[in-house]
């Protein structure tokens, strides 16, 4: 399995895309949303996983960006904060929402279920 | 409930009370004060100077009406006085008229005339006929007047300008009071004889006494000195002198005021009888005068009493009710604010641990991830896996870092101001839901679970989440109480026709009166060395707050504490257009 990892704090995204690949998760990680962007344009993951609030852009209009490239792509949001969109987001279905720090057996059964909900979408 | 008030209203109440919380906006006592005392002065002045006015003005209007009977009854009385004596003086003119000198020498004629006079009229004594010398020449009567001289006496030569004569009273040697009356009659050979006869005083006295019960005073003759002619009740013996001012001019009655003897005020009526010495004289008792005007007056001073009386109840009644309204109203006011300055000390507070958290959650995900990662390594590469004491230390820093995760969590959601999404919802099955949720934990811990739900609770528009959260956090904290097991008691109930009532009641530890206060303020937690972070009962305070309700608390240390959440059946008015799904914020 093959997720994008999103989130401007690269300390935090280099070290959770290293556990993540000790439990059997392939992650492609960056810290730069226009990069991520590019990434998507090339390649579609089953998984994206995005911080809420980043330098410039939300996690929900990232989502916008990333959409229309790939369909059928699922969507996960972390936040370390109790803002609006976190909330907007966690109300929504199709979505997950995580709050910081993360449990990563948690967020692991979240990638898990979001990609094997991906065919039905 | 309302004469309590109304004698002992609330603002009296509260006297002397040192508690921060009741120093009033007002001086309520020194409002009521002033009411009381600028009313009672509009009401009452107008009412004591009308009544001072009308009691001036009665009393000078029975005096002038004393005053006016006074000079009536002075002025009927010498009529009939001047008629008593010209009738008899016209009796004797007839007489001499009638006979000849000669005729009235004979002494059984004169005797005969006598007669037929006391027929006629009453009280003649005697009757004498004297020659123009001044010696009686004939006379009939009970004295031996027979030759008696009066040429040089006073009146013989008063009579002579005048013709008729009128004496004063004479007591007599008999000790009778008498009277003198002649008429002098002119002769053909121009020469003149005198008529003269004495009269008793009983049938003169007579005639004043009808007088006297109709005036109710003291009416009797005075000559020009004041000496009195007739008996008086009060002024003494007759021919002693009367103590007043003798005011008398041609016709007419006067009246005046004057002092008696003993100093007493009295109304004076005189009036001259003519072509007599007499004065009539009336006099009228000041106490009789204002018997009437007293009378008058106590009726009018006891209507005066009851109007004062009746009026300062009123004021003091409608004083103490609006002043008490007022306080109500204030205290009312005053617990608004104090309602809305700890919403908003809790939700700046919330702000301020919100921002706060966040800056602290960003380096937690990473020591959170770090830690992780190495105990990944640990685990992943059967390098050190077999070294308890690595993975204990690492264990031990991830539980904190949960733990810290707890707290920034919990603070973000209380300063998170979510939307509130109304629905109808029923108060009785969200309870029953969390009850449902905390079964397993009950039993656990030996907590005996009871409901009380009324049966009239209606569904209501509420936002089911929070209402789920904020019977959560109550139950939960009733759980914590309750170490040793007891009794958990949810009730719910109508409270009025809009709001619902309902109370979670524990038998747990209880809380401490001086801490009853604060339990609803964020980080106030007795519960720090086991996990708590003091913001469960806070964030229970905003929602309820935010779903347009109120909280209270009551605890007995020892016996248990009961959190009684009122709520309203309609949603907050600023929540109302939220209704429609569509967020404001």
């Amino acid at each position: 399995m093959e997720i994008l990892l999103v989130d401007d704090e690269l300390e935090f995204i280099s070290t959770l895309a290293e556990r993540l690949r000790y439990r059997g998760i392939e992650v492609i990680y960056t810290a730069k949303p226009a990069e991520a962007v590019e990434l998507v344009k090339n390649h579609c993951f089953q998984v994206a996983v995005l911080d809420m609030k980043m330098p410039g852009i939300s996690g929900l209009e990232l989502e916008a960006q990333l959409q229309p490239y790939c369909p059928d792509m699922k969507f996960i949001f972390l936040t370390g904060h109790g803002s609006e969109e976190d909330y907007v987001a966690g109300k929504s279905v199709s979505a997950f929402y995580l709050l910081k720090p993360i449990n990563i057996e948690v967020l692991v059964a979240k990638i898990r279920e979001a990609a094997v909900s991906e065919g039905k979408a | 409930m309302f004469k309590a008030d109304l004698f002992f209203p609330h603002f009296l109440r509260n006297q002397g009370s040192q508690d921060r919380s009741s120093v009033q906006t007002f001086d309520f006592r020194r409002i009521w004060r002033q009411a009381v005392i600028v009313t009672s002065l509009v009401a009452l002045v107008p009412l004591v100077v009308m009544t001072l006015v009308n009691y001036k003005l009665t009393r000078k209007s029975i005096e002038d009406e004393a005053i006016v009977r006074a000079s009536r009854v002075t002025s009927t009385a010498r009529h009939s006085v001047s008629f008593f004596l010209r009738e008899r003086l016209s009796a004797l003119s007839f007489i001499a008229m009638d006979n000849s000198f000669s005729d009235l020498m004979d002494t059984n004629r004169l005797r005969g005339i006598l007669k037929r006079l006391n027929a006629s009229f009453e009280g003649f004594i005697d009757l004498g006929l004297i020659d123009g010398r001044g010696e009686q020449v004939s006379y009939v009567g009970p004295d031996d007047l027979q030759a008696k001289q009066y040429g040089n006496q006073p009146w013989f030569n008063e009579i002579q300008k005048t013709d008729r004569y009128v004496s004063e009273m004479i007591l007599g040697y008999r000790q009778r009071p008498h009277m003198v009356i002649a008429v002098r009659q002119k002769m053909p050979d121009g020469g003149f004889f005198i008529l003269r006869a004495t009269m008793d005083s009983t049938s003169f006295v007579e005639t004043l006494k009808s007088f006297e019960l109709m005036s109710r005073g003291d009416l009797f003759l005075v000559n020009s000195e004041g000496k009195l002619q007739t008996r008086s009740h009060y002024e003494g013996n007759l021919f002693s002198t009367v103590p007043y001012t003798l005011q008398y001019s041609g016709e007419q009655p006067e009246t005046h005021h004057d002092r008696s003897a003993t100093g007493e005020a009295v109304i004076v009526g005189t009036e001259k009888v003519p072509d007599s010495p007499f004065v009539v004289m009336i006099v009228k008792r000041g106490d009789e005068m204002i018997r009437f005007w007293r009378d008058t007056g106590m009726i009018l001073m006891a209507f005066v009493a009851f109007s004062v009386v009746v009026i300062l109840l009123v004021i003091f009644a409608v004083s103490t009710r609006m002043v008490n309204s007022m306080y109500l109203l204030d205290m009312r006011q005053r617990a608004a604010m104090r309602d809305v300055e700890q919403y908003n000390k809790l939700a700046s507070i919330g702000r301020l641990a919100a921002g706060v958290a966040h800056e602290v959650n960003n380096p937690l995900a990473i020591i959170n991830e770090k830690a992780g990662l190495i105990k990944d390594i640990f685990s992943f590469t059967n390098t050190y896996a077999k070294d308890e004491k690595i993975i204990g230390l690492i264990n031990s820093v991830l539980a904190s870092v949960e733990r810290c995760g707890t707290i920034t969590k919990r603070l973000l959601s209380f300063a998170r101001h979510m939307d509130s999404v109304f629905e109808e919802v029923h108060l009785n099955a969200i309870i029953n839901d969390v009850l449902g949720f905390m079964k397993k934990e009950a039993e656990y811990r030996g907590i005996q679970v009871k409901t009380s739900f009324a049966g009239d609770v209606p569904a209501f528009r509420s936002d089911r989440g929070k209402l789920q959260q904020v019977f959560l956090n109550l139950i939960n904290n009733a759980f914590a109480a309750m170490d040793k097991g007891g009794t958990l008691m949810v009730e719910v109930q109508m409270e009025t026709l809009e709001t619902i009532r309902a109370s979670v009641i524990d038998s747990g530890a209880g809380i401490a009166r001086e801490n009853l206060d604060k339990i609803f303020e964020p980080f106030f937690s007795t519960k720090t060395k086991t996990g708590g972070t003091g913001l469960g009962l806070s964030i229970t305070y905003s929602l309820v707050k935010e779903l347009g309700g109120d909280i209270q608390v009551d605890s007995t240390v020892g016996v248990g504490t009961v959190f009684t959440v009122t709520l309203p059946l309609r949603p907050p008015p600023e929540s109302r257009e939220e209704d429609n799904g569509n967020p404001t914020r």
